[in-house]
């Protein structure tokens, strides 16, 4: 199992001083989002970022995307610098984002323009059934539940056979027990497809549950505090003596990183 | 059941003379004179008159609203050129332009089809406006992600975003086309289901007033269905 970007070994994922400014234009003063982030993300690997609210969790996954402009350093994937979104790097965002519009296919479908009719209907075909909503091809997404729809975006994101995906709390609106079967879900479908996989959560078991190492961020300005590797076997259980050591540990560098920040004082 | 019952009981009202026949003739009479008319073969002329001058001014009004919408609403400086201007003009009560239309356009067909034109235009043009400036930024996010550029973008993510509220804004757009068009007729024609309103008034036919009231109603109402009929393969799901 990958734990580390092996030294030599070529990064599927490469930030390198990376920073990010939101310019306020005098009404607000400007947001450092982003200071000097360093991440190497190996081929294959799931890399999870945890941090509080406003840490530049997403401004990091959307700038790897291709989604966001202006930052200062480098982001590669692959070994090519990004300049815009590429279907190579699947997005799943905190809300599903399908087209109420399409169906269950055509959103999915809606992800693979470029291919023949008959490769179209095939791969989508294999994305629905992949993440278990075989028989709701023909539904639209306001006929779907919160978990459902979430699986669907995973689907599409899933259907370019991206080399990345990326995943911005895609978990995050729905209920514990669901969520917990969707990680499992998630965790089945990288098995499968070995896709390098970017988790940005606020939820620590998750991070424990599904990633190689789990990043903690810091905010203000959002910068990378500390990296865990989890070298724990897959599956995992989240009920085991060191899954709790892992997640005091973490638990314990949150706190000591609000102790040195006043402004978090109450 | 109950519209059923209240004409029952408007024929018998009418027939027993307790209201006064000049005044409310019965259901039947009016079914009668719409008969008759159509009898004489009068009746399709006035129905194809007031049709075609409904259709051409719908379809200017639409043609022109859906143009100046897609300017405004595409291009930020268009918008600031011409929206406070639209907006202006949106405040003078349409009937208000009439006596202009009349002086420019003469009493012919032109004017007619202008005014209802007018009516048209607003309601496509705000609703069309609206809809592009609401579309959801985090689905055309989603559009770019997928790869979808400029016109991949306009025709599979813009365009259906847009959609729902455009025709609600045509639906609406239809509906004032036929509230013009009956002004149009009243103030000057010698065709047209409103004209048959004003000979009915001169020649105190209360039966011929009813008659082409009920004929808007079923003309505006079959109309209508046929718009939400050919706008429904594009409207699907939730309107979120
Ligand atoms: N478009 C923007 N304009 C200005 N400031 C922004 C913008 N997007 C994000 N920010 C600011 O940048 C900081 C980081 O935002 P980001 O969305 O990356 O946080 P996050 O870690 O994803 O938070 P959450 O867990 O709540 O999603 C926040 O303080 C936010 O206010
Ligand atoms: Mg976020």
């Amino acid at each position: 199992m990958t734990t580390q970007a092996e030294v030599g070994s070529v990064s599927a994922i490469r930030l390198r001083q990376l920073s990010k400014t939101y310019e306020g234009h005098g009404r607000t003063e400007d947001l450092v989002a982003l200071r000097d982030v360093n991440l190497d993300v190996a081929p294959g690997e799931v890399l999870a970022v945890v941090g509080a609210s406003g840490c530049g969790k997403s401004t990091l996954l959307r700038i790897i995307a291709g989604l966001e402009r202006g930052h200062i350093g480098t982001a590669e994937v692959g070994g090519t610098p990004v300049t815009g979104p590429s279907p190579d790097r699947g997005v799943v965002f905190q809300e599903h984002r399908l087209l109420p519009w399409l169906t269950v296919e055509q959103n999915v479908a809606f992800a693979v323009p470029h291919l023949a009719p008959r490769e179209r209907r095939e791969t989508v075909a294999e994305h629905v059934s992949l993440v278990g909503l075989r028989g709701f091809e023909r539904c639209y997404p306001a006929q779907l539940s919160g978990g459902m729809a979430q699986r669907v975006a995973i689907a599409r994101a899933l259907a370019p056979r991206p080399g990345v995906l990326l995943l911005d709390e895609p978990f995050g609106a729905l209920d514990a027990f669901t969520r917990m079967q969707m990680q499992e879900e998630v965790l089945r479908i990288w098995e499968a497809e070995r896709t390098t996989l970017v988790l940005v959560t606020h939820d620590i078991d998750e991070a424990l549950f599904l990633g190689d190492r789990v990043v903690v961020m810091t905010s203000r300005p959002g910068t990378v505090r500390r990296i865990f590797p989890v070298e724990l076997r897959r599956p995992r259980d989240r009920t085991s003596w060191e899954f709790a050591a892992l997640r005091k540990a973490i638990h314990q560098e949150f706190f000591q990183s609000r102790a040195r920040e006043p402004e978090f004082q109450i | 059941m109950v519209p059923g019952f209240t004409l029952v009981l408007w024929e018998v009202l009418a027939r027993t003379g307790v209201l006064p026949a000049n005044w409310l003739p019965a259901p039947t009479v009016i079914a009668a004179t719409i008969g008759d008319l159509a009898a004489t073969g009068e009746l399709w002329g006035h129905l194809g008159a007031t049709l075609a001058r409904v259709t051409a001014g719908f379809l200017l009004g639409a043609a022109v609203a859906t143009v100046l919408g897609i300017l405004t609403g595409a291009s930020p400086g268009l918008r600031a050129l011409l929206d406070p201007l639209l907006q202006a003009l949106r405040n003078i009560p349409s009937m208000a332009w009439i006596p202009l239309f009349l002086l420019w356009l003469g009493i012919q067909e032109a004017s007619k089809v202008t005014l209802i034109a007018v009516g048209a235009f607003f309601p496509v043009y705000l609703n069309l406006l609206q809809g592009i400036l609401h579309i959801n930024p985090r689905l055309v996010e989603v559009g770019r992600v997928y790869g979808y550029r400029r016109l991949g973008l306009v025709r599979h993510v813009l365009l259906p975003a847009t959609l729902p509220a455009y025709l609600v804004g045509l639906r609406s757009g239809l509906g004032l086309a036929w509230m013009f068009v009956v002004a149009a007729e009243i103030m000057g024609a010698s065709r047209g289901l409103g004209y048959v309103m004003v000979d009915g008034q001169t020649s105190s036919r209360a039966d011929l007033i009813l008659a082409s009231l009920i004929l808007f109603a079923v003309l505006g109402k079959v109309t209508e269905s046929l718009l939400v009929l050919s706008g429904r393969p594009f409207q699907h799901g939730s309107s979120t």
